[in-house]
């Protein structure tokens, strides 16, 4: 009971929401009706009306996921899947309705702008409400946009080309819900040779109750080019459960390099089940890095298919799993062309009788010759009651191939807290900065302000129950 | 003597197993030098980390007194914070938390007050020059994959800007060279000259003492202080051992 009250106290930092005056609300459940409704309100072309019929459809048909963590608790009939703010997107930030403007701020949103991040996608429920690139950027021939109107913008056909091309409806029931009711999220385009310099970002936000929120996330890296997205999300809290099945495709093409960053905090009811996948060609690089924070159950495990010889994949991921929390998270490398090597570092940290469940899968192909895995998964256990499971899968088609797994897994040392708590730490702080030393792969992978808002998150979580 | 700065008077303590300290007595004035010798697995580490609080060790009879306050059922941190300081005989190693900041957030810890960036790098540079540790150290992870010896002597730079005023050492000395003895030892006539701050030293080896002022020598055996005496029992007891005393503490136990 008081335990509650002081997690209640300590998430007001991050769970805050404002009235939702002037919302539109489409009734909750989901019909043929509600997603040509949605169509219509998005002025979709014709082509993604019916896409999103045929995924409403595939996703009647598809059963619930069953193994991984229960989502018992969540009643698709229950959730309104499209809640937008009354506002449109906005060129500068004084466009902005305070309101909003204010749940920003209290994010940090201009400030990491300021900080010279190139431009912000800034989400509000379902709509991009706050948008802007910088100059040098839109100079350099990058287009970064909200995805709807890229839909009938110059770049239609390169959108129609890609969308739910490498995570297709059919894949998970999820999956088709997204491409059914998706909306909101953006779209990148890099041309050849053009090196972003600046980090792009996107920050997600669910604000309304008992909302989905279902926003796609496009970039499409080409020759040569070379960026480095960041997508952080946030979400206040509710009673009523929230889902999140967002959607993001990555293509890399040959000789390009993308790091996509994220940082996710979802409160503590939300339902993250979310898609992401990465294409990776001719000595391209993909690398994710990866935090996963809050929610009631995550099913994360980003996708990266190496089908280009000599292309590289590092994941970089930590999860932290508290109070009432399940997190299924991991990663999946698919190795296809010749000489592909694949990373993945992942950390787990679980507390207070949350569940963290590590599971990857590494599976080269017979075409993949000469290609090198690695596999390394630490876990932390903060106390006794907490559950840390690891789940690697290494298939390997062919023999010509190197491949090492390395998995450790451990209990928070008396010893080391108190080696701290002697030079004049307090318990919390102690164990709070034994816990940021272990997730500091990912940290240290991050710009500044957000390997801070990372080690803040540490601090909230460890503070709690 | 003054105010004793610790006072501790007949102190037991122990594990599930058993007891390991039996009613110790021992009082360090302000900026006193006191060594504690004793053969391995007398009690001395022990000791060391019942002074600091270590919830290892249960308290069982007596009082531990600091500054005229009772500190016996005081949580480590504040001991700390009140001016206790235990150099560990086996530093820990904590991963991904590097030197630097691990020093700033305990400053900040103990002032309660931010850290003035510019100021704090100059003194962790210049103490770090006079330990001889190369300055890469501050952004290397705290005792992570450090040498014996540069363990300890990361023990002594902690010493150095946490500025205690009761530093125990716990066999700072032991593992290292000759070198690595002498730059130790320099740390801590530093500390002695920065901070007059009184010293507890555990060690088993004359070299690290060479330099300091002896005020008093405690002999521990089995759980008990058997002997006390001035500078000159160290002497002695390199020259003859710890023979004598193990005998001591085994009448000791009949007589109980
Ligand atoms: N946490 C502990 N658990 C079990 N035994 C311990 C523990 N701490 C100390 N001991 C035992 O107590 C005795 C004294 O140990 P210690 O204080 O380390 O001796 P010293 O430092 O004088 O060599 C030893 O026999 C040691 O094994
Ligand atoms: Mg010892």
């Amino acid at each position: 009971m008081t335990n509650q009250k002081v997690d209640e106290i300590d998430r007001s930092i991050y769970d805050f929401r404002y009235e939702e005056d002037d919302f539109y609300r489409i009734q909750s459940g989901l019909t043929p009706e509600i997603v040509e409704k949605i169509s219509e309100e998005k002025h979709d072309p014709e082509w993604m009306k019916q896409f999103r019929l045929k995924c409403l459809d595939i996703y009647n048909r598809i059963p619930v996921p069953r193994w991984g963590a229960p989502i018992d608790g969540l009643d698709m009939d229950d959730i309104a899947t499209y809640v937008r703010a009354n506002t449109d997107m906005k060129k500068s930030w004084e466009d902005v309705p305070d309101d909003i403007k204010d749940t920003f701020e209290k994010l940090g949103i201009p400030q990491a702008e300021r900080a010279a991040l190139a431009g912000v996608g800034a989400q509000y429920d379902s709509e991009l409400v706050y948008h802007n690139v910088k100059d040098e950027v839109a100079q350099q021939g990058v287009i970064y946009s909200d995805l709807e109107s890229a839909l009938t913008g110059p770049h239609a056909q390169m959108i129609r080309d890609h969308f739910m091309k490498l995570v297709p409806p059919n894949d998970h029931k999820f999956a088709a819900l997204h491409g059914a009711v998706w909306s909101g999220g953006s779209f990148v385009y890099v041309p050849p040779g053009i090196k972003v310099e600046i980090p792009l970002q996107s920050y997600f936000r669910l604000n309304a109750k008992g909302a989905g929120q279902f926003e796609h996330t496009l970039i499409i890296v080409d020759e040569g080019a070379d960026l480095h997205f960041i997508e952080g999300c946030s979400a206040p809290k509710y009673n009523v459960a929230n889902l999140h099945a967002g959607c993001v495709e990555l293509y890399v093409r040959r000789g390009a390099r993308l790091r996509y960053s994220t940082i996710e905090n979802w409160s503590k009811n939300m339902y993250n089940l979310n898609t992401k996948r990465a294409l990776v060609e001719d000595d391209a690089v993909m690398e994710w890095v990866s935090g996963s924070f809050g929610s009631h159950v995550s099913y994360l495990y980003p996708t990266t298919i190496l089908k280009g010889r000599n292309s590289h994949c590092e994941f970089t991921g930590v999860t932290f799993a508290g109070q009432d929390q399940n997190l299924d998270t991991g990663a999946k490398m698919i190795h296809l062309g010749r000489n592909t090597s694949s990373f993945i570092n992942t950390k787990s940290i679980c507390k207070s009788g949350g569940i963290s469940t590590y599971r990857s899968s590494v599976e080269i192909k017979k075409s993949a010759e000469n290609a090198k895995a690695a596999v390394s998964c630490g876990s932390l256990m903060l106390d006794s009651r907490s559950r840390s499971d690891t789940i690697p899968a290494i298939v390997t088609e062919t023999d010509r191939v190197d491949v090492g797994h390395e998995a450790t897994i451990g209990r928070i040392s008396d010893d080391a807290v108190f080696y701290l708590m002697a030079r004049g730490l307090s318990e919390e702080d102690a164990k709070a900065m034994i816990v940021s030393g272990f997730a500091s792969d990912v940290s240290k992978e991050l710009p500044l302000e957000y390997a801070a808002e990372m080690n803040n998150l540490i601090k909230l979580e460890m503070s709690i129950g | 003597m003054s105010e004793p700065l610790l006072q501790i008077q007949d102190l037991s303590a122990a594990i599930e197993e058993g007891e390991l300290l039996h009613q110790i007595n021992l009082e360090i004035g302000p900026g006193e030098t006191h060594v504690l010798m004793g053969p391995n697995g007398a009690g001395k580490s022990t000791l060391g980390h019942t002074i600091m609080g270590n919830p290892q060790y249960r308290v069982t009879g007596g009082t531990i007194r600091f500054d005229g306050e009772d500190i016996t059922e005081m949580p480590v941190d504040e001991r700390s914070r009140k001016g206790i300081f235990l150099s560990f005989q086996n530093p820990l190693e904590v991963p991904g938390l590097s030197v630097e900041a691990f020093l700033r957030s305990a400053l900040r810890a103990r002032t309660g007050k931010p850290v003035r960036i510019f100021q704090f790098k100059k003194e962790l540079e210049s103490v770090m020059e006079l330990l001889q540790m190369d300055p890469s150290y501050a952004d290397r992870d705290l005792n992570a994959g450090f040498s014996g010896g540069e363990k300890k002597k990361a023990e002594i730079l902690q010493l150095l800007m946490l500025s205690p005023r009761l530093a125990i050492l716990d066999e700072t000395d032991s593992g290292l060279d000759v070198d690595a003895v002498r730059t130790v030892s320099a740390g801590i006539r530093e500390y002695q000259k920065r901070t007059g701050g009184a010293l507890l030293i555990i060690t088993h080896n004359a070299a690290i003492l060479n330099a300091l002022q002896v005020d008093h020598t405690h002999v521990l055996v089995r759980g008990r202080i058997v002997a006390d005496g001035d500078g000159s029992l160290i002497d002695e007891i390199h020259r003859d051992g710890f023979e004598k005393y193990i005998e001591m503490g085994r009448d000791m136990l009949k007589e109980t």
